[in-house]
């Protein structure tokens, strides 16, 4: 048995200890967010914060994390109360597949505790890491970028587009620092919220 | 409406009514489709019937639209989301049109008990396809309400209209859509013509809407196939050959099968998997696998270096697709230049996945395909067991770009759960079985020759793409890797090249410029010595590359302006604004004398010659020393007629611009005479975040009350092209081979 913190919360674990931590998350403690994409540390999908510096989980056995705390995308908010970063890359409908997004998501996380104020070249070097394939990536880091203004709060980083802090199902989508087009006035939206078509299990 | 009978409602009658609609939702239409493809067709061909998208493939309007009881609206869609957008997209869609709140509808997408049959999610078809469809669907069934509304008020129906999920009458008399609701009410075949509503009042399309799918994909909901957790379910690994027609030769399964939390070895012919209670049972078995079997291979792979030169050599199926000739003026200069793009990998981040179960005899499949009825059959035919015993359930996966190795996955997937009936078999590959394994987009060449007159015109166009098959897609059994490996193994389906106008290889061969004498051939290649089929833009993307790259060329000798060139041999008018607006974004006119390695570049297409229009234009800045090229400033502008969300478009026209960068700067699959050599992101690396573009802005022309046009893929061609334009902009270098990677570059450039 081996203790792992995960998210705030204490789990003892039989998986064998060369187990990287990522089946552990998502198999023994059933978390959807650090995904598997390669299992060689190669594309940053599987990233989540041990000690709040952005870890690969694919490659990373548990039996080196007992005792320290460890923090995936479901520790930063859920869907009924998403946290700053998650809030950020709703507002910017920063996805498409969005596989990839989570480990994004951890990896500006670790930065922007460590540095609110990154600036974009920062924000650029420091997602280096991870791929995404859908070309999501102007909008990623649109995303951070509104993110490091949420957690700052309100009145900071002038020149951060659209800077109200809208809920994550928030009515209306803000379009103000999209291109042009004579669509992008916001017109008042409802709210919407996921109706996932699950399989009956 | 004359076909709406007169129906006798009670509360009760309703509940029982649409409770019994439900679970009698007939696929009658669809019975024909257990056929297979080739009766299907047919099929289609003998009734065809005047009716919009893809009502056409089921008429019953409860086949895509239901009311219940509470009034909560489902709509049903046979395409799948991949990414894309297209849940939120169509949802919208039978919102607006149907007068009820988007929250109050809820959509399944393709599964094949319960979605009519719309073939592939792919093409860029599915707003025009499924949207098109739900749209008049939507449209016809508010009317249906209205009607009945009218009868019910004694009211004409001119008096009537619908809002928010009722219908108000005179006397703003207010009947809801659940009162409204009957047996049997929608179960009516659609008619031709819709009252659509007019573009001036809608509410909900044509606007911003935040997707659906976001909130739990970035705060860890269960979002993709990757992330089911059936009860009891056991997770498995395949253990794929080393190369293209390699034979498992021996293999000693003794320690293997006594390993921590092993289920079962399971061998059928050259096909091996292996089950587990855990998943990282699974990978630590497969890999002991892979040490314990022996293959016998084959040197079956062309030289990579004379990849081009190999195809070029392999018996041609010769087809040419336009010829005209009209007297011209005399040609003063013929230019002629040679084109090649590499195979290409999807390459989705996460790795392909299914989940599979065999309960009673019967196979569930939950999948991330682009087509769970193909699917369907081809597992169905690779089980042996009747497609009527097989369901396909669309789950999402990592983005798809075309046909990648979803449905392998889901028939590994399937064939272990056969062996192991009741339990639910997660099957996942690994990174290097997708970058290995995964068919990929055909590598191909074009050759064009043209000649302009004195005055700088184009007189006359010669063109000609060699390429393989661009859809290996299941349909038959023998398009799946397990179906081909396993001991009675189904051969590879005879590829077959896909006809105009839509095309496969010879997508977007046609310009779209005028020309007075032209002749496009499309050079089809039989044999395969790579394993591919469908990706993103098919051959549009190489032929807009050659297409364009070729128009800057002879611009530069007419002594023109890129743009102005264009503008010169364009008439449609939306293909004339979509350049002018990409111009007039960029500031194209007021862009500087290139300098100091920065350069400007052009392109444009409209996709399929039928689908969006698109043109791009590009600022790099090529680094002399390297040959390394940085993109600084993208500027496209779309026109995807109707918009349905605006947002929607430029997320995947960014997308496109975005990942068809990756294809031209970056990517190549490699190989030696046996085995694919590139197999993970180092041997094959894609575009990170480093030589991501400073800016890209995406303007959409809006087209309201058009029909709407695919717009996924309308990005891949002009992108390409346009960086193309660029780099030889800024250093005076026509580089024709993709990828135009530093190494192209430099060579390119010299000392």
């Amino acid at each position: 048995m081996i203790e792992l913190k995960v998210n705030g919360h204490s789990h003892n674990v039989s998986a064998e200890p060369e187990t990287p931590l990522l089946y552990v998350l998502r198999d023994d403690l059933q978390l959807n967010a650090a995904k598997f994409g390669c299992g060689l540390g190669q594309c940053g999908s599987c990233t989540v914060l041990v000690d709040g510096a952005p870890t690969l989980s694919c490659v990373t056995p548990i039996m080196l994390l007992e005792g320290r705390q460890i923090t995936t995308l479901e520790g930063l908010g859920s869907l009924e109360d998403p946290g700053p970063m998650q809030r950020a890359f709703i507002e910017e409908q920063a996805a498409q597949c969005g596989y990839c997004i989570p480990g994004m998501m951890m990896r500006a996380q670790a930065l922007l505790q460590r540095n609110p104020r990154a600036s974009d070249a920062e924000i650029r070097a420091n997602l280096e890491p991870n791929l995404c394939r859908c070309g999501t990536h102007m909008r990623i880091l649109r995303a951070v970028r509104r993110a490091a203004t949420l957690i700052a709060g309100p009145g900071s980083s002038p020149g951060t587009p659209g800077t109200h802090a809208a809920s994550a199902a928030g009515p209306q989508l803000d379009t103000s620092d999209t291109d042009n087009d004579a669509q992008g006035d916001a017109r008042s939206r409802p709210a919407h919220s996921e109706k996932r078509e699950r399989p009956e299990r | 409406m004359s076909r709406i009978l007169s129906h006798k409602i009670s509360r009760r009658a309703v509940l029982r009514g649409t409770g019994a609609l439900v679970l009698s939702f007939s696929l009658s239409p669809q019975a024909w489709s257990q056929e297979g493809s080739g009766a299907q067709s047919a099929r289609r061909a003998a009734a065809p019937k005047p009716l919009p998208g893809s009502l056409t493939k089921n008429p019953l309007l409860d086949a895509w639209i239901r009311v219940d009881a509470n009034g909560r609206v489902t709509a049903f869609t046979g395409k799948a989301e991949l990414g894309q957008g297209i849940k939120t997209a169509l949802l919208q869609v039978v919102a607006e049109e149907l007068e009820v709140p988007l929250e109050q509808v809820s959509l399944v997408t393709a599964d094949t008990s319960r979605t009519a049959d719309e073939g592939y999610t792919a093409g860029s078809h599915s707003v025009q396809d499924s949207g098109t469809a739900l749209r008049n669907a939507a449209a016809q069934v508010r009317e249906i309400l209205i009607a009945e509304a009218a009868r019910r008020l004694k009211a004409p129906g001119e008096q009537l209209r619908a809002a928010a999920g009722a219908v108000i009458g005179p006397n703003e008399a207010r009947i809801t859509y659940a009162e409204l609701v009957s047996p049997n009410l929608l179960h009516v075949e659609a008619q031709p013509v819709s009252k659509l509503k007019d573009p001036t009042l809608f509410r909900v399309m044509d606007r911003p809407v935040q997707r659906i799918d976001i909130p739990a994909k970035v705060t860890g909901g269960a979002a993709y196939v990757q992330d089911m957790r059936l009860p009891g379910m056991l997770h498995a690994r395949v253990i794929r050959p080393p190369s293209y027609g390699a034979r498992l030769v021996q293999l000693d399964v003794g320690n293997i099968e006594k390993m921590t939390g092993v289920v079962k070895v399971l061998r059928d012919g050259n096909f091996l998997a292996v089950v587990a209670y855990r998943e990282f049972q699974a990978v630590k078995a497969m890999r002991a696998l892979s040490l314990a079997a022996r293959w016998q291979e084959d040197a079956v792979l062309p030289k990579q270096a004379r990849l081009h030169e190999t195809l070029l050599g392999l018996p041609a199926q010769d087809q040419v697709i336009l010829e005209k000739h009209e007297s011209g003026d005399r040609p003063s200069q013929t230019l002629e230049a040679t084109y090649t793009r590499p195979y290409l990998s999807h390459g989705s981040v996460g790795p392909s996945c299914a989940v599979a179960q065999l309960t009673e005899g019967a196979m569930t499949i939950w999948t991330h395909t682009q087509g769970v009825y193909p699917d369907r059959e081809a597992i169905a035919e690779m089980l042996r067991m009747p497609q009527d015993r097989v369901h396909c359930i669309h789950v999402e996966g990592s983005g798809c770009y075309g046909h990648n190795g979803a449905d392998d996955a889901a028939a590994d997937a399937a064939l272990i759960a056969n062996s192991l009936p009741d339990r639910p078999i997660r099957l996942q590959w690994m990174r290097e079985q997708e970058h290995s394994w995964e068919p990929f987009g055909p590598a191909m060449i074009a050759k064009a020759r043209a000649s302009l007159d004195s005055a700088g015109r184009i007189v006359d166009w010669e063109y000609g793409v060699w390429s393989n098959t661009h859809t290996m897609r299941p349909g038959p059994a023998g398009a799946l890797l397990a179906a081909q490996h396993m001991e009675r193994s189904f051969p590879v389906p005879e590829p077959k090249p896909i006809p105009q106008p839509e095309g496969g290889g010879d997508r977007n061969s046609i310009p779209l410029y005028t020309l007075p004498s032209a002749k496009i051939t499309h050079h089809f290649l039989r044999d395969m010595p790579v394993r591919v089929s469908a990706l993103r833009s098919l051959g549009a993307q190489m032929n807009v590359f050659a297409i364009e790259s070729f128009m800057d060329e002879l611009a530069l000798a007419a002594g023109s302006d890129p743009v102005a060139f264009r503008l010169a041999h364009l008439e449609d008018p939306r293909a004339r604004d979509v350049v002018t607006a990409a111009a007039d974004d960029f500031r194209w006119d007021a862009r500087p004398v290139p300098a100091g390695g920065h350069g400007y570049g052009f392109a444009f297409a409209r996709y399929k010659n039928l689908a969006a229009y698109c043109a791009v234009a590009m600022q790099v800045r090529v680094d002399h020393e390297t040959g390394r090229t940085r993109i600084l400033r993208v500027a496209a502008a779309v026109d995807t007629g109707q918009v349905i969300n605006p947002d929607g478009v430029r997320n995947q026209v960014e997308g496109a611009i975005l990942q068809s960068l990756s294809w031209s700067l970056f990517e190549s699959v490699s190989f030696d005479a046996t085995r694919i050599t590139s197999i993970d992101w180092a041997t094959y690396p894609i575009l990170r975040f480093s030589s991501v573009p400073e800016s890209v802005t995406v303007r959409i022309l809006d087209r309201p009350g058009t029909p709407f046009l695919g717009c996924g893929e309308a990005g891949q061609g002009p992108a390409s092209a346009a960086l193309a334009n660029a780099i030889a902009n800024a250093t005076g270098k026509r580089v024709r081979d993709l990828p135009l990677n530093a190494a192209r570059v430099k060579a390119a450039i010299g000392v």
